[in-house]
Formats: structure tokens, sequence, C-alpha cells
């Protein structure tokens, strides 16, 4: 790779936002003039495009790791704040994230191409939708704090708008609000942490901050900092609760890229902040990352299995998956803390394939949902039912992810989760005693989590897309558009690709981690076999090729086997049931009582679960009636409370202005005494 | 990495063996269980005849059926079998060992349930339904339960391929711990969950409310039905050899040993499963089956054991 | 120490923690009983492997002691008791199982993290026994806490009195007179909390200690 290849990589990988944004410019200017249809075009062809590019040059990037030390000289535009510009460099940290994100933009342009067609006000999405691609696509490159968060707030600004594209549906009102107060939050807390790592000198650049490693206590104020400001974009518990709201009142192609690739921007502001500009980590902070993920990961998942509108069950596992990577993120600090460099790359590793994984197999599956909200016009789980038989394209995808999201071999969401555990399998070598035992128990949450989210991807799948149609809707849906398909079904095979082929994802995320932790995985692109072997082989190692040729193999052989020797005679008859087969499609399980047992053994006490029963005296012929009721203590007591408290304050401020002047005097006089005695204290 | 004959063969003949004496062991665990009820029980080898005539019989499948409904006792056959294979039985040199670990054997043992709690809602009836439901309820804690005594077992032998750990557990190294004597216990518990066995499902029960694996898989027949008895065979022979292989250790033929060393191998196998499945049968007629709602206590206490297994790993040895 | 002894004491001392935790798990009155006798008998042939090892004859008698009393006369006591006084056999619990164990597996990993770091110098032994004893104290405590059943707290606090016997012998004993001494004020609890027990179960017609609070004069 010759060096001005690698000096061209930056400007390319910033041609793509600017683009986009001549994209999204050129559709409000051209407006209602262009028409719908070569708007979609226009947009989503272009975006598609651009998407294409950038993950093309973020790969290039990886491939020839020029940038991998961090260290590339930044580019200075003469935009934003007069005499300090905007900084921009494309390092190794960076293209990981700008490919998930040109991977991730690409298929659901894509996608949109088709589904925008059942688009009611499509200028509601058209313009927004590029200007949000742009902003994912600029906080990674951003190279000082300014640029950072004004790109932060911008893919902010637009993905509210699109969660406001159906506006006159009230809860998408509600959503909107919660989620513009939520974001507002979280990017405040990130001015502070970069205000507090620019320190008083005022090195807005990464640059300037990296030379000048905060203090220790400064370090910890920007973890806590960071926590809260991405965690909260990311959905990390208790900041999660506008994610399960607005992340389906978006569009579903945007609704992927939100709970897909903008999760992973915010995940990518956290590494920024944390591995990257707050200096060499403490031994303590890998704690409250950990269990901020654990937590995070099995709460999120019990969420997702109470949920029976299908956008929204997404995305709540979604917030089930940022508690995975969270958790391979406080081991990699961990590690890190303690000078294991190897281990610590390889919880980072573990932790960016997930992200890359989850980025897959979540546009997916809400690619999934959005083909069935065309199909049969309604999101709850209750009415849906025999969709395999329908859509068989759109099933067959949605099944690939379903097997993925479950960390099932030989698909990629199980490669990352073993490389996870891997990781934790490593921590008996931590010295802090807390951290030794504090992981296992990390490891017993996770474990939890996985096996909870493979209940909830059955129960999702085996309620819309298996049994009988439980809605007239369902029942005579029809397959959509090729767009839709081609992109369902290309994610698909990223997934099992990225399954088969671990080690070259692998490879190809070495640079991000050597560039974070000073090391890498050992490269596993010329290991036999295509195996991965995270440490030695004696240790570990994992194949997922072998494991699906083996298990195809094993699966053809013995059904060409069985139906030779034995005969392939079937007959079809009425479904047996115990001899009581019912012809009312109402008497299958339905979503809620799929889940009563889970719900009855871990979210008793989580959700605060009434059921009651009404039944009707004897004699009375009235249906007896069961009532579930659901709510969220976190919502409830957390937020509502807080609500409660501001409220009450203001009504104090409120009584501040109706005051007589000698109120008001006495007032003035009585501060200014008490700053006085400040003042004498504090000498 | 590049396998030799020997090896090869060794593994082959190990695929071979397993399938060939799943259903044995199965009858072997019937029959104790009928003497021990004082009845006759079935001739050890029933299970072969009826494997044969299911395998005969036209499959009649609901008319509601999807192609996932036909495919998968296919899948989780092969799953099974695919885990069963890396599971060492008689010899530790097998030559795909490399390509999972024990987490992925457990893993794997997941997607095959997975796939048949699919099945189990594909016709659309209630008793697929309540299967399905119960079963994936047993397997959210039951699965975290494995996986924390596979965290034990790694971190004793320091690594997670089961032919390693096999290999350390036979050396002196080890020593008595408390943390494996929690693990085993775990394990059983897990088995006896995972494998439907009394006290938290009946494999022999149709009654309609209580069953769990039996209501998943009530539509299926032939040969479909057949392939998913036989899975549940090899899963069965997969937890008591992977019990046998970890925790009792001696008898495993070592890599490139003679033909001498295999045959020990073999008997040694044979032996151990011999006195499993006698072990669970008189444990199956001693209990009595619990509620529905019981087994997550029961299999929580294993999540607990587990759990409490790796954090006393710190205050062994290691000390 | 060789290294099977260690293995062995390793065993005892850890069977004991996990006697503990079955203690929390059980649910019936009779069951608790039981499980309450094999913790003592794990205790005795600790402590009694622990004198053999370490060589100090007098372990034999604490031995002895846990033996005779824990293992035999306390639980067929209780066991009468529970006959005569009819009691309910089922126990009510203030919390869960499933929340009480966790709290239980919290526990132990909270003694060890403050056990082993503070006695990094001591001998492995010593060490182990100490973070055991923690444990099997703090649990003894939290079935005391959360069981709403008379017979059931004695039982608490009958196996946390057995913690402090275990850290006892793994610290090379205490002198003779103390551990008798302590048997037999032990001893003397039993008695008296059995008494309390009969006056409770004649007066309020239950074991439930919540039953005491309704009497309590502060509370009106």
């Amino acid at each position: 790779m010759s060096a001005t290849v690698a000096a061209l990589l930056c400007p390319a990988a910033l041609l793509c936002p600017a683009a986009l944004l001549a994209i999204a410019a050129l559709t409000v200017v051209a407006n209602r003039g262009l028409g719908a249809d070569r708007a979609r075009w226009l947009v989503y062809g272009g975006a598609m495009l651009v998407c294409i590019a950038a993950f093309g040059v973020a790969l290039v990037a990886l491939i020839s790791s020029a940038r991998a030390d961090g260290q590339a000289a930044d580019m200075v535009l003469p935009l934003g704040l007069p005499g300090i510009g905007a900084r921009f460099a494309l390092d190794g940290l960076s293209a990981v994230f700008l490919a998930v994100v040109g991977l991730g933009g690409a298929a659901a342009s894509l996608y949109g191409l088709g589904y925008g067609r059942h688009e009611h006000e499509p200028f509601r999405v058209l313009p927004f939708y590029p200007a949000f691609l742009a902003g994912m696509m600029l906080v990674p490159l951003a190279a000082d704090a300014f640029t950072f968060l004004v790109s932060w707030e911008f893919m902010s600004l637009a993905s509210w708008a699109l969660v406001l594209a159906h506006h006159r549906v009230p809860e998408n009102r509600r959503a909107a609000t919660v989620y513009i107060v939520m974001a507002a939050g979280g990017t405040f807390a990130l001015l502070f942490a970069f205000a507090l790592l620019a320190g008083p000198a005022g090195g807005f650049a990464f640059a300037a901050m990296r030379a000048v490693p905060p203090d220790a206590v400064t370090a910890g104020v920007v973890l806590a900092l960071a926590l809260v400001g991405a965690g909260s974009k990311a959905g990390l518990v208790p900041l999660h609760v506008w994610l399960p709201l607005a992340h389906p009142a978006a569009p579903s192609h945007v609704s992927a890229l939100m709970s897909g690739v903008m999760t992973k921007i915010a995940v990518y502001g956290f590494l920024r902040l944390v591995f990257d500009l707050a200096g060499p980590p403490a031994w303590w902070w890998g704690v409250p990352v950990l269990v901020a993920g654990g937590v995070t990961a099995a709460v999120g998942v019990l969420t997702a299995l109470m949920q029976t509108d299908i956008k929204r069950l997404l995305a709540c596992s979604t917030i089930e998956n940022i508690g995975l990577i969270f958790a391979g993120l406080g081991l990699a600090l961990a590690f890190a803390a303690n000078g294991m460099a190897a281990a610590a790359a390889l919880a980072l590793t573990a932790a960016l394939f997930h992200v890359v994984n989850h980025a897959l197999f979540k546009s997916a599956l809400f690619f999934g949902a959005g083909a069935v909200l065309t199909a049969t016009g309604t999101r709850e789980l209750d009415r849906l039912g025999g969709l395999i038989h329908r859509m068989p394209v759109t099933a067959l995808a949605v099944l690939v992810a379903c097997v993925a999201i479950s960390a099932l071999p030989p698909l990629n969401g199980f490669a990352s989760e073993w490389l996870l555990f891997q990781a934790i399998l490593l921590s008996p070598e931590l010295p802090q005693w807390g951290l030794k035992l504090a992981v296992p128990a990390v490891g017993a949450l996770l474990a939890l989590s996985v096996a909870l989210a493979a209940a909830c991807f059955v129960r999702f799948y085996g309620i819309a897309f298996l049994g009988r149609p439980r809605s007239d809707e369902a029942a005579t849906a029809r397959e959509v558009d090729r767009f839709s398909l081609s992109a369902m079904l290309g994610l698909a095979g990223l997934c099992v690709l990225a399954g088969v082929l671990p080690g070259l994802v692998i490879d190809l995320l070495a640079p991000a981690a050597a560039g974070l932790v000073g090391a890498a995985m050992p490269p596993q692109g010329g290991l036999a076999w295509l195996s991965i072997v995270p440490i030695a082989e004696s240790r570990s190692s994992y194949n997922g090729l072998l494991v699906l040729v083996f298990i195809a193999v094993s699966a053809l052989g013995t059904a060409v086997v069985v139906h030779r020797l034995a005969g392939s005679a079937v007959r079809r008859a009425p479904a047996w049931d115990c001899g009581f087969p019912n012809a009312d499609p109402a008497t299958q399980y339905t979503a809620s009582s799929f889940a009563q047992p889970i719900r009855r053994v871990f979210a008793g006490a989580i959700f605060m679960v009434r059921e009651s029963v009404e039944m009707p005296p004897p004699g009375d012929l009235s249906p007896a009636r069961f009532r579930l009721d659901l709510s969220d203590p976190i919502w409830e007591r957390g937020y509502l409370g807080l609500a409660g408290l501001v409220g009450r304050m203001a009504d104090f401020a409120n009584r501040l202005q109706t005051l007589t002047i000698r109120q008001y005097l006495s007032l003035v006089f009585l501060s200014l005494v008490a700053l006085l005695v400040v003042l004498a204290v504090w000498r | 990495m590049i396998p030799n004959l020997a090896d090869l063969a060794v593994q082959g003949a190990q695929m071979a063996l397993v399938l060939a004496a799943a259903p044995l062991v199965t009858g072997l665990v019937r029959k104790v269980k009928a003497r021990l009820m004082r009845r006759r029980g079935p001739p050890l080898l029933q299970i072969y005849r009826d494997l044969a005539r299911l395998l005969r019989k036209e499959a009649v499948v609901a008319d509601n059926a999807s192609w996932l409904f036909r495919a998968v006792p296919f899948l989780v056959f092969a799953a099974t079998w695919v885990a069963a294979a890396l599971v060492p039985t008689f010899a530790t040199g097998l030559t795909f060992s490399w390509s999972a670990d024990l987490i992925a054997i457990v893993a794997l043992l997941g997607s095959a349930r997975f796939f048949l709690a699919l099945a189990g809602m594909d016709v659309g009836t209630s008793f697929g339904g309540i299967g399905a439901s119960r079963e994936v309820m047993i397997a959210t804690i039951a699965e975290p339960a494995f996986i924390m005594t596979v965290f034990t077992l790694a971190l004793v032998a320091g690594s997670t391929q089961l032919s390693t750990v096999a290999a350390a557990m036979a050396t002196g190294e080890v020593g008595l711990r408390v943390s494996l004597g929690l693990a085993l216990i775990a394990l059983v518990m897990v088995a006896v969950a995972e494998n439907g066995r009394v006290p938290v499902d009946n494999p022999a029960t149709h009654l309609e409310l209580t069953m769990v694996h039996e209501a998943m898989v009530l539509e299926y027949s032939g040969r479909h039905l057949a392939m998913i008895e036989l899975a549940a065979s090899l899963k069965l022979t997969l937890y008591l050899s992977l019990v046998a292989c970890v925790f009792v250790p001696w008898g495993l033929a070592g890599p490139g040993s003679g033909a001498l060393a295999h045959l020990i191998g073999l008997a040694a196998w044979a032996g151990k499963l011999a006195v499993a499945a006698v072990l669970l049968g008189l444990f199956e007629t001693s209990v009595a089956k619990m509620r529905v709602f019981r087994v997550p206590d029961f299999l929580g206490a294993a999540l607990m054991l587990g759990l409490l297994a790796t954090l006393l790993l710190f205050v062994s040895r290691s000390l | 120490m060789t290294g099977l002894g260690f293995d062995i004491a390793h065993l005892f001392a850890g069977g004991l923690v996990l006697v503990s935790l079955m203690l929390l798990y059980q649910d019936r009155l009779t069951a608790m009983i039981h499980v309450f006798a094999v913790q003592a008998l794990v205790l005795t042939a600790s402590v009694a492997w622990q004198a053999w090892v370490q060589d100090a004859p007098h372990l034999y008698v604490t031995a002895a002691i846990a033996l005779v009393f824990k293992a035999i006369i306390i639980p067929v006591a209780l066991s009468r008791m529970v006959a005569r006084l009819g009691i309910q056999r089922g126990i009510e619990t203030v919390v869960g199982v499933g929340p009480t164990m966790l709290a239980g597996i919290g526990l132990v990993a909270l003694s060890m993290v403050v056990m082993l770091p503070v006695t990094a110098t001591a001998d492995p032994l010593a060490r182990e026994d100490l973070a055991f004893a923690l444990s099997v104290v703090l649990l003894g405590l939290l079935m005391m806490v959360t069981r709403r059943n008379a017979v059931s707290q004695v039982i608490g606090f009958m196996s946390l009195e057995n913690g402090l016997i275990l850290a006892a012998a793994g610290a090379k004993g205490m002198p003779l007179v103390v551990e008798i001494s302590v048997a037999f004020s032990v001893l003397i609890a039993f008695i008296v909390i059995g008494i309390v027990i009969f006056r409770i179960r004649e007066r309020f017609d239950t074991v439930d200690v919540g039953a005491l609070d309704r009497f309590r004069g502060d509370r009106t």
C-alpha cells in the first residue's frame, strides 16, 4: 500500500457524507417537483452507492491498516468555528465503524427502494434519511471535540425527525419527545466529558487530548460521563427507556439503521472517549462497565420477551445486545488496566465482532418486521401466524437472522459470543479479587441472557411465522417486493458468511484493537481449515466452517439414506393434537401465553406483573377474562419520579415570583451574606 | 491439524458407535426402571425394533405443516450427532475435536432445541405451544447452568477443548476439589432436565398437562418421529459420556495409542455407560415428578451450584 | 501439608458451605432438620480431619462434641418438638427461595473478597477455612433473617455457630476450655429457645415469630 493511497483514504471517506448531504439538499430544494418516485430512486439509490463506497474505503483502510497506530495526521478543513476548523481522521477504530455504517446503510437503502413505496408522506422521510446517514458517518471521522459533538447532534436530530415521520400517531409524538430529551441529556454529558478532557488549555483536537492524559479523578469522571452520554444513546439500563419507544416509531428501514447502526455509533463514542482519550485505565473502570453490561443484557432480553409488538420486541433485544457489547468492553478495560494486552485485545475484538454481527442480524430482522408490516398491516404478534406459507423468502431470511441472534452455531452470533466467553475464562489471571469474582458472575448473567434470547426468538418466529394465521390480514399476506427481499437475503447471507469465516472478520478488526489496547489477536487468516484460535490451540479453537459442513452433510446424508432405505411416503392429514384438533386459530398459544412460564420465573418482581382472572359466577354465560398488567419500575419510579420532582421544584420556584418587595430584598440580602460566609470559609 | 488415517478411523468409529449404542442406553434405563417397579419391561433391543418400524411407516404430516416441520427432525438429529461426535467416549484423540469446544457443544444442543421448539409451534396446535413454551423455559435456566459448569471445568483444566479437559482430569494434578463436586452435581441436574427425565419431565407420559418434550413432538410420526427418538437417545448417551469422560476419565485411550488401549477404552466406556444408566434408572424410580413451576427452583439450584463452583475455585489449590 | 491432606480438608470445608446453602433451599421443616444433622456430620468430619492433619488431639474433643450434640441430640430433640407441637411442616419464607439463594451466593463471594486479601500471608488451609467459615456464619444469619418460623431460626443460629467452630479449627483450635464452654452455652441457648418456642406455641397457637410483633407495646 503506497503512502499516497493511504493519504487519500480520509478525504475519500469524507466525500461520502458530503455526497449524502448533497443528496439531502437536492431533495429539499427540488422537493415535490421531483415526484415521489424519482425522489425515492435518487435518495435510496444514491445513498446505497455512497454507502457501498464508504464501506469500500473503510475496508481498504482496514486491510492496509496504514493508520493503525491512531496517530495519523488530522485533516483540517476550514469549517465550523473560525480559527479552529474541523479536523477529521480515519484510524482503525473509525474504519471499523465506518464499515458498519456503510454496510448497514447500503442494506437499508436497498430495502428502502422497495419499502419506501408504501410511505404515505415520502417527503417526511426522504430528505432526512441521507442526512441521518451522513451524521453517522461523520461521527467516527471527526477528530476534534467540536466536530464530534456537532456530528453527534446532527445524527440525533435527523433521526428524531425520522421518528416523527408518522407524526399523526400520538404514540410516535410521545416517543419523539422522550427521545429528544434523552438525546439532549446524553449530549450534555458528552459535552462535559470533552470539556474536562480539553482542560483549561482548551485543546479541542483529539490529538491534543491524547498528548495530555487527565489525572485519575478527572478520568474517572470522564468514564462516568461517557457511560451516561454514550450509554443513553446506546440504551444502557436504566437509560434505555426511549429506545423501545423511538426505534419502532420510525419507518422500518430507519428502525434498522437506528437499532443496528446508530447504537453502534454510541459504542464508538464510548470507545473513543474511554479507551482512546481518557488515558490509561484504572483497574476499577471495568467494574461499572461490566455490571452495566450484564444488567442491561438481562433486563433487555426480559423486556423483549414480554413485548407483543414485533418492532418493539426487536428494539428491546437491541438493548440486550448492547449489554453484551458493553460487558466485552468492561472486560477489555479490566485486562488493559492490568497490562494484559493480549486478553484485552481478545475481549475488545469480541465486542467489536458483536458490533458487526448485531448490525447484520438486527437490520435483517427489522427488514423482516417491515415486510410483515407491509404484508399484513399489523405489528401485533397476536394477529400474525402462518406467514411461512405466505411469505416463504422473508420467512427464510428471518429464520437465519433469528438463529444468528440466538447465538447458535454455526452462525455469526455464536462466533462473537464464543469469543466473549473465551475472554471471560481468562479472568482468573486478573490480580484484583473483586474482578476475579465479579467476572464469572457477569458471565453467568450473560449466559442467562443468551439463553433467554433464544427463547425470545423462538417466540418471535414461532408466533409470527409458524402456526396458523390468527387474523384475516395474516391469512391473505403477500410476499414483498424484490428489493426488500434481496436486502434481507443479502444480510442473511452475510450472517452465514461471518459465522463460517470468523477468522477473516477478526483479522479485519485487528487494527482497531491494536490502536486502542496496544495489541491485537493473533492473525487467524492463515490457520489450517480456517479455524479461529484466540489464545492457543490447546486452550480453545472453533471452526464454524467445519461445524456447518458437518451438520449439513449429516442432515442431508441421513435424509437421503432414510428416504432411500425406508421410503418417502407422506400423507397429509388433519393435525392430531391429542385427538382434539380445534379448527379455531385462537386455540393456539399466543405471544403472552408462550412467555407465561418465563414471566412467572423471572419477571414477576422486575415488571411488577399483576395477573388476574375474572370468573363469572356459576350460571352466568359470559366468558372468563384474564388480565395481565405489566409495568416498568424504571419508568414508573425512576423517570416519572424524577419528572414529579422537577415539577415540584418548579412549583416552588414559581412561588418565588410572587413575593413582596421586602421579601425580595431579604432574599438578596441573605444570598449576599451567604456568599460572604462561603468566601470566609473558603480562605 | 492435518488428520492422519488412524485418528480418522477413531473418529469414524466413535461416530458410528455412539449412534449404534444410543438406543441401547435408553433401553437399559427403561429396563432398569421396569425391573425396579417389578415389571418385566421390554427387551433391551426393543427400541431398535421400534425405530425400524417407525422408519418403515409412512409419515403423516399435518395439513398446514411447513417445510420447516419436515426438515427439523433431520436438523435436530444432525446437530445432536455432531455434538455427540465431539465428546470423547473411548479415546481422546478425536480428529475433529478442535473444530468445536465444550461451549460449542452446549450451543449445538441449543440449536437442536431451538429447531425442535419451532417445529412444535409449526402446526399451530395448543399442545405444541405448551411443549415449546415449557421447553424453552427449562432451557433458559439449564443452559446457563451448563455454561457455568463448563466455566468451572475450563478453569480447572485451562482449556475448553474436551479432549484436553479429559486428559487434564485424568492426571493427579487436579486433586479433590469441592468445585468439581459441585460441577458434577450441577451437570447431572442439567442432564436430567435436558433429557426430560423424571423429576423434570416424564419420557413415558402422554398425560396432556404434564408433558413437555412429548407435547412438542406430538405431531410427528413415521420416519420423522424415528429421527427425533434417535436424537433423544443420542442426547442421553452424549450427556452420560460427557459426565464419564470428564469426571471418570480413566481408561480413555490417548492419541496414537495401540489397539489394546482402544479396546480397554471401549470396555471402560461400555462399563461407565452401563453404570450410569443403572444409576439414572435408580434415581428416576426413587423420586416423584415435580410440578412444572418447581422445575425453575430445581434448575436454579443447579445454576447456583455452577456459579458457586466457579467462585470456590479461587479457594482451592490456587491459594 | 501434603496435597491430599489439604484437598480433603478443602472438600469438607467446602462441603460445609454447600450444606449451608442446602439449608437455605429447604422448604420443609423435617428436611431442614435432616440437612442440619448432615451439616453437623460434615463439621465433625472436617474438624476430625483437621485434628489428624494438624496433629492437634484436643480438636477430637471438639469433633466429638459436634457429633454428639449437633448431629444427634439437637436434631432428635427438634424432630420431637416438631412432632409434639404438630407444627405445620412447610416453612414460610420472607423472601423467595431463588432470591435467598442468590443472596447466599453473593455472601459467599463477599466473604471471599473480604477474607482472602487480608490473610494473604497465612497458611493456605487457615485462609480457606476462614473464608468458608465466614460464609457459613453469614449464611446462618441470612437464614435467621429470611425465615419466619422459630424452629428454622434456631437452626440458622446453630448453623452460624458451626461456622465459628470451623474457623476455630482452622486457626489451630481454641483452648479446650473455651470450646467446651461455647458448646455448653449453645446447648443452654438451645434449651432456652426451645422453651420459648413452647411458650410461643401455647400462647399464640403458632410458631410464626411475626405473631409476636402484634403484642409489642410500642406498636399500636
